[in-house]
């Protein structure tokens, strides 16, 4: 049951990017177009959950045991910047297309603020190795959610006749300062885990 | 290089939150009051002028193809020094600002001035570009702090300007923030063409 | 660039070097800062205890009781001693119904069980909200303020649980947890009082 809260309170209560401000770049840079999202999500998603799984491991085998904790940052970004690599030199080689389309977007993923949050966060609320696992799938869930969501309104957007001083980043961050005003409506619909 | 424009280009040519549009995270997760703007805009500060500084120096001494990991080692070391810095002595501070610290070495700002200019530049240049993208960063970050906080508690740097009653608190909640930012851009880029 | 070619010994030796050094430096600036911060969650800890309870001569901090709830959560009672007599007991306690995570408060009672006064140390509830019970629950207005209130003559619970506290207006969960982490801490101190008044001076 603490599973589903934890999925129910990573994707709606506490939306990655709607209410944590996680992942932001990406989230204003790759969603003008579904398919792009779409795409996006799916490395993130990956990179995500094993960026979380190795970070856990590092830190409770070797971080606490030799008492270096402090070292959690350099080497929790080092393992996300290494696993981005081989993202890209697998998806090189494996689709090609998307690997275009993706583009510039694909070495960013290493500084997208989520990953390296979420491995941070599930340390600090003494997640399991299960619990974190869960808790990162779920959270690149609802990045995705946002992202297609906003990639979605961001086309309509493209039709409509938006005022030229906040045509572009100006609407868009309006747009999506709305979408986390809607997202508000799922506080406390699980207990925070 | 005119140093004075190196300097300046950080605060409104080339401001990295209103004009490059980086940094989005922490611009928007810590800004819900004036003072966290300006705290984490320091710690930015001192992050970038001293991997900036490093990393123009050793910049003959790392081979390409480990540039950017290389980087990243720099720039985590001083993120995590600063953090430790802030626990001991500015602790309310550390606690406000809380996740968004150790995420200061994900800042796109921070390495993108280390690949775009550190490592191309003097030492001497590379502090300044450091000092003046990150002083426009924490001035961009305050600018968006007081208005959150003061539209949205009737307090700015926690002095109450008018009562917290009447203050609409959307702007100091999440959604706040997105629109807060969003007509900030829209009203800088204005006056960038007038 | 680099001057350096890329080759695999070069990269290797590079990254090496460059980590070492990092990591050296960052345990030499560890080890500069661990007394400072120690001492800060000291001072932090200090100042809470002495604003909930009455004065006191004695080092709270050494006679410190850590237990642990019914419900699992730890505790700590801190007892203030007036010239060997115990004059109040500061507790660090909790609650994790908060709406968005753990409410922790130091929370203070005279011996009899009346609340003295509280300080917030750790929320993460709404802003403008939730966050307003730093100041809500000590307000003398309506039935809003719990100190001088004692749990076992008074409901402290909301109004709308039948209880006789005023819950801060649209922050619900937040008062009742807040409520909740007295409740346990009033418990923990009520459990162990004998404990707490005999000890060190």
């Amino acid at each position: 049951m603490e599973y589903v809260t934890i999925v129910i309170f990573a994707i709606f209560v506490n939306n990655v990017v709607l209410s944590q401000f996680l992942g932001i770049c990406p989230f204003l840079g790759v969603s003008k177009k579904i398919s792009t999202g779409i795409g996006m999500t799916g490395a993130v998603t990956f990179v995500m959950i094993v960026a979380t799984l190795v970070t856990w491991l590092v830190q409770k085998l070797i971080l606490e045991p030799f008492n270096v904790t402090f070292l959690q940052t350099i080497s929790f970004i080092l393992i996300i910047a290494a696993l981005v690599q081989l993202v890209e030199i697998v998806l090189k080689k494996v689709s090609p297309p998307l690997y275009q389309a993706l583009g510039v977007f694909l070495p960013l993923i290493t500084t997208n603020c989520a990953i390296l949050g979420v491995a941070i966060l599930t340390i600090q609320k003494s997640f399991n190795l299960v619990e974190s696992v869960v808790f990162a799938g779920a959270t690149a869930i609802g990045f995705g959610l946002a992202l297609v969501l906003f990639a979605g309104i961001r086309e309509q957007l493209d039709l409509a006749n938006v005022p030229k001083g906040m045509k572009g980043t100006p609407i868009a961050l309006i747009v999506a300062g709305l979408l986390a005003l809607a997202f508000m409506g799922f506080a406390n619909l699980v207990p925070a885990p | 290089m005119n140093q004075w424009k190196n300097f300046t280009k950080g605060f409104f040519k080339e401001n990295a939150v209103f004009v490059l549009l980086l940094g989005m995270c922490p611009t928007l997760g810590v800004t819900s009051s004036a003072i966290n703007g300006l705290g984490m805009g320091l710690a930015t500060t001192f992050v970038l002028v001293m991997s900036n500084l490093v990393i123009s120096l050793i910049k003959n001494l790392i081979p390409e193809k480990v540039r950017i990991p290389a980087f990243i080692v720099v720039i985590a070391t001083f993120v995590t020094i600063v953090e430790m810095l802030m626990q001991a002595f500015t602790p309310a501070l550390y606690s406000s600002l809380g996740l968004f610290i150790p995420l200061i070495v994900v800042n796109c700002i921070v390495l993108g001035r280390a690949e775009a200019f550190a490592s191309k530049n003097s030492v001497g240049s590379s502090i300044v570009d450091g000092l003046g993208m990150g002083l426009g960063f924490a001035m961009a970050l305050t600018m968006l702090g007081s208005v959150r906080e003061l539209l949205g508690s009737g307090k700015l740097f926690n002095f109450t300007i008018y009562p917290e009653d009447y203050g609409m608190l959307v702007f100091v909640l999440a959604p706040g923030a997105f629109i807060a930012l969003g007509y900030m851009i829209a009203i800088i880029d204005k006056m960038k063409k007038a | 660039m680099a001057t350096i070619e890329s080759s695999l010994k070069n990269m290797l030796l590079t990254l090496l070097v460059i980590t070492a050094i990092a990591g050296t430096s960052l345990g030499f600036v560890y080890k500069m800062t661990e007394a400072p911060i120690a001492a800060a969650k000291a001072k932090k800890q200090q100042e809470a205890i002495k604003m909930v309870v009455p004065p006191f001569t004695n080092n709270p901090a050494d006679g410190v009781l850590e237990v642990t709830s019914p419900e699992g959560l730890p505790i700590r009672l801190f007892p203030a001693k007036k010239d060997g007599k115990l004059v109040g007991v500061a507790v660090e306690t909790m609650s994790n119904k908060g709406f968005s995570g753990n409410i922790s408060i130091m929370v203070g009672f005279k011996p009899d069980g009346t609340i003295v006064n509280y300080q917030v140390l750790d929320q993460k509830e709404t802003p403008g909200l939730g966050t307003k019970m730093v100041t809500w629950f000590k307000t003398n207005k309506g039935n809003q303020s719990v100190l001088d209130k004692n749990p076992k003559k008074n409901n402290l619970t909301v109004s709308k649980d039948g209880g006789d506290v005023d819950a801060i207006t649209a922050a619900t969960i937040s008062s009742r947890a807040f409520l909740d982490a007295v409740r346990i801490g009033y418990e923990s101190f009520m459990k162990n009082k004998d404990k707490l008044e005999g000890g060190a001076q």
